[in-house]
């Protein structure tokens, strides 16, 4: 398995490098939703006296800065791709790999962060120079997030696997994950540090892993969390993700069965 | 023992159905209308290892949903199915190793990349040892002679050179039943002679069984003895490619070169076509040897041949027959 995933995220690598200018374009768009977030925190902050709840403007800066990069690994196969595979026939090939599919998933998606990481840095450190961020880490937390950023990618896969296999029951599985991402948006802390939204909010973000891939991996950079919040962190991420794999499993079982194969 | 053991297999797809226009569409958001489609409708058959099987039907007749069926794609509605011993349905890692499925219209390498490259990623997902893999590939390399080609990104090569990688890609893993759909479509005829030669020497050389759909005549005379003819579903012939013929053909033809090129043989059979002093003629197959020997005893005869109606013509009698 070792070899396949080596492999598999070698040709993803050199898929990359013949898109490598449209790849950067792609990023720098990509940058464009937590700008305009920094931008209305930190007026918002600069008119409520340099600070929001607590949070300053070097820290909702420190935030959004490091959103991008774990938004930047949580980005996985969505239910849009589900449908065109499915209507296009191109799960098949998939289906007749003597391995799970999710695999090549997951191995192709990390192949590509692989680039899409490094093409960032440019990006980050221009914003960095722009927003000022207030931001110091420990090598505690530094490797923490490392680990993270990838527990929130496997978090997210096993979560867009799940909404992708309703394409096994209809054609336009997308419109479901319409409203997943409004609930990603308000529980995950991708719109708002969930700090910020009202307490029974974020009760019910404690039961949902969606915190997991975006709120926990930003917070073990800025938010100066103690190292036993850290490994909890890490140990709730695990959870999810066993969780997630458990949901795949039992579901792709019963999607697999009704594939038509259509268009080939 | 049989490789390939189907018996009553059967494929029902629940597919929606309304008429045109806003008013059945609005009727739709109420009332939904499916109806059954049986497109693989109680098939029996067994193929033994080794064996090359033309898999025949018009489009639509239900040959790529039983391959399909057969590689583990799609689960039956009804009846079994045993490949190589594994039930297909089930997916299992070991069975899914030892198949291929080719499907003549599909691109299943990384279109932006060599194909060596998506060869090694075969090699991996397969389980392959690096050595065994070498040598393989490069065998198959050799044998369809795409040596240059696998260094080009897939994306810059022609359909037919395509297609020739794309099989190579197919049987890095050394498949021993190979199920092929379709695999010369659209393919000029040079094309399509070197793969039928390449799929022959590797049925030759691994023994392995293969199951072989094409719209190609002459794909399935170089390749197949045997062959399996469907239509709506069901069977409608299995056995040797030279009796399908004498099964459905009820008639001959017969060329005949004579001396009095102008010579009327409407009397004997119908004239198919004249060509200076070669005619040919349709007869019944009951009346064949008589209308010979009354050809060579009443005409002046330089050359005759009686053959079988060319296959194709055969085919279409079958599906027309079904039809009726």
């Amino acid at each position: 398995m070792v070899d396949f995933y080596v492999t598999a995220m070698r040709t993803q690598v050199q898929t990359q490098f013949q898109y490598r200018a449209a790849t950067y374009m792609y990023l720098v768009g990509m940058v464009a939703e937590p700008v305009i977030y920094l931008v209305v925190w930190t007026t918002i902050a600069k008119q409520n006296g340099g600070q929001v709840q607590g949070i300053t403007v070097g820290q909702f800066a420190a935030y959004y800065i490091v959103w991008t990069l774990v938004r930047n690994m949580n980005i996985v196969f969505t239910p849009y791709g589900w449908e065109w595979r499915i209507r296009e026939g191109q799960f098949s090939a998939a289906l007749l790999r003597p391995l799970h599919p999710i695999h090549y998933d997951i191995a192709e998606f990390a192949g590509g962060k692989l680039i899409w990481v490094v093409l960032y840095l440019p990006i980050a450190a221009a914003l960095t120079l722009v927003f000022d961020p207030d931001l110091s880490v420990t090598p505690l937390e530094v490797v923490v997030f490392f680990v993270a950023i990838w527990g929130a990618y496997l978090i997210r896969t096993m979560l867009l696997w799940l909404l992708g296999m309703v394409t096994f029951w209809t054609t336009r599985g997308s419109a479901i994950f319409e409203t997943y991402i409004m609930a990603e948006l308000l529980l995950s802390g991708r719109l708002v540090p969930l700090k910020l939204m009202p307490e029974w909010t974020q009760s019910v973000a404690d039961f949902l892993p969606f915190q997991w891939a975006f709120y926990f991996p930003i917070q073990t950079l800025v938010g100066d969390l103690p190292a036993a919040e850290l490994i909890g962190g890490l140990g709730m991420q695990v959870l999810w993700i066993a969780v997630g794999s458990f949901l795949v499993w039992v579901c792709f079982r019963a999607s697999v069965s009704r594939y038509t194969a259509v268009g080939n | 023992m049989a490789v390939v053991d189907i018996a009553e297999l059967t494929k029902v797809f629940r597919v929606p159905e309304r008429e045109a226009g806003l008013r059945a569409s609005m009727r739709a958001l109420f009332r939904r209308r499916h109806r059954d489609v049986r497109a693989v409708d109680s098939i029996s058959f067994a193929i033994d290892s080794g064996e090359v099987v033309g898999f025949l039907g018009p489009n639509g007749a239900g040959k790529t949903t039983t391959l399909k069926m057969l590689s583990g794609l799609l689960y039956p509605t009804a009846g079994e199915a045993r490949v190589l011993g594994f039930v297909p349905a089930r997916r299992e890692r070991d069975f899914l190793r030892q198949i291929t499925l080719v499907m003549g219209n599909r691109n299943q390498l990384q279109w932006d990349l060599p194909a060596l490259d998506s060869f090694d990623l075969n090699r991996a997902i397969y389980r392959v040892a690096r050595d065994d893999f070498r040598r393989l590939r490069d065998e198959l390399v050799e044998l369809l002679d795409v040596g240059d080609l696998v260094r080009k990104p897939v994306r810059n090569l022609s359909l037919g050179e395509r297609m020739k990688v794309e099989i190579v890609g197919s049987l890095v893993h050394r498949p021993q039943v190979l199920f092929l759909d379709e695999p010369t479509i659209g393919l000029d005829v040079t094309m399509q002679k070197r793969i039928r030669g390449f799929i022959a020497e590797y049925n030759r050389r691994y023994e392995a069984t293969v199951l072989l759909t094409s719209h190609y005549m002459a794909d399935v005379e170089a390749l197949c003895r045997r062959v399996i003819v469907i239509h709506h579903g069901r069977t409608l012939f299995d056995g040797q490619l030279a009796q399908l013929g004498s099964q459905f053909a009820g008639y001959k033809t017969i060329e005949v070169a004579l001396a009095n090129g102008a010579a009327d043989l409407s009397r004997y059979g119908d004239v198919l076509e004249r060509d200076a002093d070669r005619v040919k003629l349709r007869v019944e197959k009951a009346d064949a040897s008589r209308v010979t020997a009354l050809l060579l005893s009443e005409q002046e005869v330089i050359d005759l041949t009686i053959e079988d109606p060319p296959i194709e013509d055969v085919i279409e009698l079958v599906f027309a027959g079904a039809a009726e």
